[in-house]
């Protein structure tokens, strides 16, 4: 039975414990077990609660029973990112500058979670400060794909994904910068939302670039994804960024695109984001994806949008600046890692450089450097005043492409997981993983990535919609239907084709 | 465009407050030019015409009501301070020898 619970989506999950047929209580067992099972092998988690994660699973039990306000996914156990901040419960960032900390307070969305009785299984792990796209710039080693333990699970929240796509969680939190939720998703098989900046509150997250940053659902199902979301989203006074307006309905856009009817629909291909530097089979399935959809009844047009060939470079620039002005809180004096030097007067300055200089890892050392030098007296102007000049030309081109589309639509990633190692000594071959996702962060528009099939190498691809800011449910109508043509077709959910974690023990 | 070589990469480094040890900046100097050298490219369409966007989507004027909310207690933060004396954050000395 336990086996069998870990397989079902969130929303079954609930609608069982809805009915009785389990209960809280058992679900988190039944998680805690696969995790205690495969999380060896995966290394999704950096921290698992399972005494917490009980406690509140009985609580949700016992609200249940005495059929107090529940939500749908009350009961349903989730795990979270390391970079979201949990009362009573470690938050790393995956960097040995915060490790062994315990913030004193939680993030709203983490308020969100707890208020609904789901229970937090653990924290997941991540590249450091959320900086990768492999997870392997985690300070305490890197998570492995479940399709491919030689793989990387996508990153900056490839613990997220691969605890999501290994059955050890039905559900989990990640974050987006620039494309750290949907490239995960990608790579693993599995669904990620990074919803429209300013949906879900930002207040509790350790922050890397503030104008890009977003956090999102990651599920296996795109009506997973859209119950949490709606559950931790909407407007949060503590967050100045946060959107006033309320959510558009986000399920009932999954469950209405899930009936595959797309008629009068406009989906617009994105002639940049397809072509070179995109693995065959990736195009290979994207393309057979838009003839389903366009089978569906909806209509395909190409839009161009020629600043997004300048979107990684202006994201390059403006992502460090706002994370090297964000990471200076890290001065070995409120939280976290202190280190003395190791001669001369320990004054603050050189505490702090020293800490700093032990603390860091190199992506992050690379990022605050990179983000200090295009801020720096004499350079401003040229990198980051030209940075969000083409923040504005690539706003101007979503905008025109939404003129001709309701939605627009590209490959989520250029390849598929590669082997782990093989881009860590390149950064800039590392940073190519992220260039069609980047565009929707500079933006601030909401984007899905839902598994569209294998490629040649027979390894998970993702499919992205973009929709305009404040239209998420666009993106949960047409992913879920996308979702339900594709699972037709396969007799089955993709992530039923990949290979036994137990068997490979 | 000027170009990051070793010494700027020191100079940068230490406005960060990071210390680096020779062989990271022997690396990071080889890597963090390539990656500019990339990124300058930003200066092809940054026309002057071209207004800068620095927020996706500005809202302005954000208030909240002024009233008093409960501050964090004071034991809970200092227990992930480094070091703490009398309900403080300890601290090196701020000033250098000189000052």
């Amino acid at each position: 039975m336990s086996a069998e619970l870990t397989r079902r989506s969130a929303a079954e999950l609930a609608a069982l414990l809805a009915s009785g047929e389990t209960s809280s209580v058992e679900l988190t067992q039944a998680h805690l077990e696969r995790i205690a099972e495969v999380d060896g092998e995966v290394a999704a988690f950096l921290h698992v609660d399972a005494e917490g994660a009980l406690a509140q699973a009985a609580e949700a039990d016992r609200r249940r029973a005495a059929g107090e306000d529940v939500r749908e996914l009350t009961g349903v156990p989730i795990a979270v990112k390391d970079v979201v901040v949990t009362r009573g419960l470690p938050t790393t960032a995956g960097s040995k500058i915060l490790e062994g900390w315990v913030p004193p307070y939680d993030a709203t969305l983490v308020e969100r979670i707890k208020a609904a009785g789901l229970p937090i299984l653990g924290k997941t792990n991540m590249d450091e400060f959320a900086m990768g796209s492999s997870t392997e710039f985690s300070a305490f080693g890197p998570t492995r794909n479940p399709w491919d333990l030689t793989r990387i699970p996508g990153g900056s929240g490839g613990g997220s994904a691969a605890a999501v796509a290994a059955f050890e969680a039905p559900l989990a939190i990640g974050t987006d910068t620039g494309g750290s939720i949907r490239q995960p998703g990608a790579v693993t098989g599995t669904v990620g939302v990074k919803p429209t900046y300013g949906g879900i509150s930002r207040y509790g997250l350790i922050a890397m670039a503030s104008s890009l940053d977003q956090a999102g659902p990651v599920t296996r199902t795109v009506l997973d994804s859209a119950l949490l979301h709606e559950l931790v989203g909407g407007h949060d006074p503590r967050d100045a960024t946060s959107l006033p307006e309320e959510l558009p309905a986000l399920a009932q856009a999954a469950r209405e695109g899930a009936a595959g009817d797309l008629s009068g629909v406009r989906i617009g291909v994105i002639t940049e984001l397809d072509g070179d530097g995109y693995q065959e089979g990736v195009r290979a399935r994207f393309h057979e994806s838009v003839e389903l959809l366009r089978g569906a009844g909806a209509e395909i047009v190409e839009v161009s949008c020629p600043s997004f060939d300048y979107a990684l470079a202006a994201y390059y620039l403006i992502m460090p600046a706002e994370a090297s002005s964000n990471l200076a809180k890290f001065d070995g004096m409120r939280f976290g890692l202190r280190v003395e030097p190791s001669e001369g007067p320990v004054t603050a300055e050189r505490v702090m450089a020293a800490t700093r200089g032990a603390g860091f890892g190199d992506e992050v050392k690379r990022r605050i450097i990179l983000g200090t030098y295009a801020l720096s007296a004499g350079y401003y102007d040229a990198y980051y005043g030209s940075a969000q000049k083409v923040r504005t030309l690539i706003q101007r081109d979503f905008a025109a492409a939404f003129d001709k589309a309701d939605v627009l639509v590209s490959p989520t990633a250029p390849t598929t997981a590669f082997p782990l190692g093989s881009k860590l000594d390149d950064p800039l071959a590392m940073y190519l993983n992220d260039v069609a996702t980047i565009p929707a962060n500079l933006a601030g528009v909401p984007g899905i990535s839902v598994p569209n099939g294998l490629a040649e190498d027979g390894l998970p691809t993702g499919f992205q919609v973009l929709a305009p800011a404040r239209a998420d449910d666009r993106v949960y109508r047409v992913g879920a239907a996308l979702e339900a043509l594709l699972e037709a077709s396969w007799g089955g959910r993709l992530l039923d084709r990949a290979p036994d974690l137990e068997e490979s023990k | 465009m000027p170009t990051l070589d070793r010494d700027e990469v020191a100079r940068v480094a230490a406005l960060a407050r990071i210390d680096l040890s020779d062989a990271e900046l022997d690396r990071l100097a080889d890597e963090l030019q390539v990656i500019v050298a990339s990124v300058e490219k930003v200066s092809e369409v940054a026309t002057p015409d071209v207004p800068a966007t620095s927020h996706p989507l500005p809202l302005v004027n954000t208030m909240r009501e002024d009233v008093p909310e409960a501050p964090l207690p004071v034991a809970d933060v200092l227990a992930g301070a480094p070091e703490a004396e009398d309900g403080k954050f300890a601290v090196p000395q701020i000033l250098g020898e000189d000052a």
